[in-house]
């Protein structure tokens, strides 16, 4: 009867908890088909209006773009950079690796404030304006690392005689990298790409102090909020951002076998 | 099977009048920071031989094959492959293949294209490839299992892939790093055979490293003994453990007894050690010293009596168990005469020869 009841109990908490983390989730999706404008119990009715009508605000679309834009070329720059980070780490031996390897690291360890108000102090001072690509910067910093630990993690999981057995059998660099290498950090690339792609979708700190005149999708949302304009369009938004970074979290996990990918990044 | 390494051997000299061997080191030396890994290593391997590396773990045996295989630079000497001067050649230039201890396999590759990568990465057209994968995987009984994953398979069933991969692609030199190390005792029997057919069978050279004496004593047609980066003795089987070259030798493969009568230092093995019960008399000629048994260690297949002498020495002889079962135990603590053809015995020359101080040491204890 004890085991039952500790049982129950544990499951109770765990729901517990689950909710804690979720209804409040939950309920902004909700919202989005709420037919009045104002957010209240019980909902007045269900109405798809506001999405019609968030699609077609200038202001949402032109900083979904942005935000896409932004996201897409800072993952890409993420995931050149970070792996071939990784792939130097983890090859050779030099002095001060291990600080190195800290350096990387670090921009994810610092409050985005710190990296943002750093970057807006460089960009100022050399004179470089702000606009699509000073965003792209301050979210490859942290970008970066996402990539970097994803691929040094599998690398570190790779027996090395592997390298050794494709050259051993005559291939030579190019070869060994395409026929054994890739395959074996593949999904660990597609996975880094994913969290960091949806690392930067929905940043706002950095993103305030680096931004130029255009909002991203996520400082719209930032200002609807504060000028308590436009709400119901804010729920529809915050269900999309939702939605398109909670997908390719998912397909990381997947691509990891759903081990040690916990998105802990999304605390800065 | 003496019998056979021997007809190998000269098969193999035969040839190389014609052809150089299929692997020559001069001088080959290697450290790691202040760690000197190989020491000045010479070697000749004939083609076709199978030819082992022996020591204990830190003897750079390892070492001594990945600088064949090329994953090593030596800081010294020369290493030719057939008569050609591989010694800067990267891994993937050489006319050399190697089973890896852990086996290496691709994981997210077929059993058929992980035997086949290196045809491929040679431009074998796609049929004979096949062919070639299938002759491959028939040879190390394996066939029906192309389209496996690694993972997939057995521990000894890997082995023969690796191996597999390894030989299909006919290298000059095969080579293989602890092969059977990770395989229960059962199964490592079973492959010590198995291999050894694979490579009468395809003929190719084997550079086989392992620290298993009875391994390299079962398998090879000649084998290197190496201590601290060096060769202690190279030779037949039979040669190296009948006649040790060196103490060393003498005591990483199988026991050693080793004795010092009138400044002379031989070895007796255990097996030629003669254990007389009482009123049991030695044949003519033999040596006969009188001691104590210490300690009986039952072993199954025999039975070994470590043995304290009266003149202090300690002696392991073994006998095989044919009596009733149990009866040895009765000798802890008897008195015996161990007996000795003195032809049988090896005097270790090379110590007397190589340390004067060691001996000098001896007669002052005696004294």
């Amino acid at each position: 009867m004890e085991s039952f009841w500790a049982r129950f109990a544990l499951r109770l908490w765990v729901v517990l908890i689950l909710l804690f983390l979720f209804l409040p989730l939950a309920l902004i999706p909700l919202y989005a088909f709420n037919s009045s404008n104002i957010e209240s119990w019980p909902l007045a009715g269900l109405t798809t209006k506001w999405f019609t009508t968030t699609w077609n605000d200038p202001d949402v679309q032109t900083g979904f773009a942005l935000s896409l834009r932004a996201g897409l070329t800072a993952t890409a720059l993420a995931l050149v950079l970070g792996s071939c980070a990784a792939f130097a780490i983890h090859r050779m031996t030099f002095f001060g690796r291990d600080v190195v390897s800290l350096l990387f690291v670090l921009p994810l360890a610092l409050p985005g404030i710190v990296t943002g108000l750093a970057l807006n102090s460089f960009f100022h001072f050399t004179g470089i304006s702000l606009s699509i690509w000073t965003i792209v910067v301050g979210h490859t910093t942290f970008c970066i690392v996402i990539v970097y630990n994803n691929v040094l993690a599998r690398l570190r999981r790779t027996q090395g005689s592997l390298i050794e057995a494709a050259m051993d059998l005559g291939a030579n660099a190019f070869q060994t990298f395409r026929d054994v290498t890739l395959p074996l950090i593949g999904t660990a690339i597609v996975s880094g790409a994913m969290l960091a792609f949806a690392l930067s979708f929905d940043e706002v700190i950095v993103t305030t102090f680096t931004a130029g005149a255009q909002n991203t999708l996520p400082m719209w949302i930032f200002g609807a909020i504060r000028l308590g304009q436009k709400l119901p369009e804010v729920n529809v938004v915050v269900s999309f951002v939702i939605l398109v970074t909670i997908i390719p979290v998912v397909i990381a996990a997947r691509l990891t076998g759903g081990s040690g990918i916990a998105r802990t990044t999304t605390a800065r | 099977m003496a019998i056979h390494s021997r007809e190998a051997r000269h098969g193999a000299s035969a040839k190389s009048a014609l052809r150089p061997p299929a692997l020559r080191l001069e001088g080959v030396r290697k450290s790691y920071g202040h760690v000197l890994a190989v020491a000045g290593v010479d070697l000749t391997v004939q083609e076709g031989e199978f030819f082992t590396l022996l020591g204990p773990s830190g003897s750079g045996k390892t070492t001594l094959l990945r600088l064949i295989a090329g994953f090593e630079r030596p800081d010294a000497g020369t290493i030719e492959l057939a008569g050609r001067d591989v010694t800067s050649t990267p891994p993937h230039l050489r006319q050399t293949n190697t089973v890896f201890q852990d086996y290496a396999l691709f994981p997210h590759m077929t059993v058929a294209d992980n035997i086949g990568y290196g045809l491929r990465i040679k431009g074998i057209p796609k049929a004979e490839r096949e062919e070639r994968v299938q002759t491959a995987l028939s040879m190390v009984r394996l066939a029906g299992l192309d389209k496996r994953k690694p993972n997939q398979l057995s521990g000894g069933q890997r082995q023969r892939v690796a191996l597999a991969r390894a030989v299909v692609n006919e290298p000059e030199v095969l080579l293989l790093d602890e092969p059977l190390g990770a395989l229960d005792l059962k199964l490592r029997q079973e492959m010590q055979l198995e291999l050894k057919r694979i490579q009468q069978k395809v003929g190719i050279t084997f550079v086989y490293v392992t620290h298993d004496q009875e391994e390299a004593l079962t398998m090879s047609d000649r084998m290197a003994v190496m201590a601290d980066g060096k060769i202690e003795q190279i030779g037949p089987p039979v040669e190296v453990y009948e006649r040790p070259a060196t103490e060393f030798v003498a005591g990483f493969i199988g026991i050693s007894n080793v004795l010092e009568r009138n400044g002379i230092r031989f070895v007796v093995r255990p097996e030629k050690l003669h254990m007389l019960e009482e009123g049991q008399e030695p044949r003519s000629g033999m040596t006969v010293e009188s001691g104590i048994v210490e300690q009986v260690v039952y072993v199954g297949m025999s039975t070994r009596y470590i043995v304290r002498l009266d003149r202090g020495e300690q002696l392991v002889a073994v006998r095989q168990n044919m009596d009733a079962p149990g009866q040895a135990l009765r000798y802890e603590g008897r008195r015996v005469r161990l007996a000795w053809v003195p032809g049988h015995t090896y005097v270790l020359d090379h110590q007397r020869a190589r340390g004067e101080s060691a001996l000098s040491e001896h007669d002052t204890e005696e004294r």
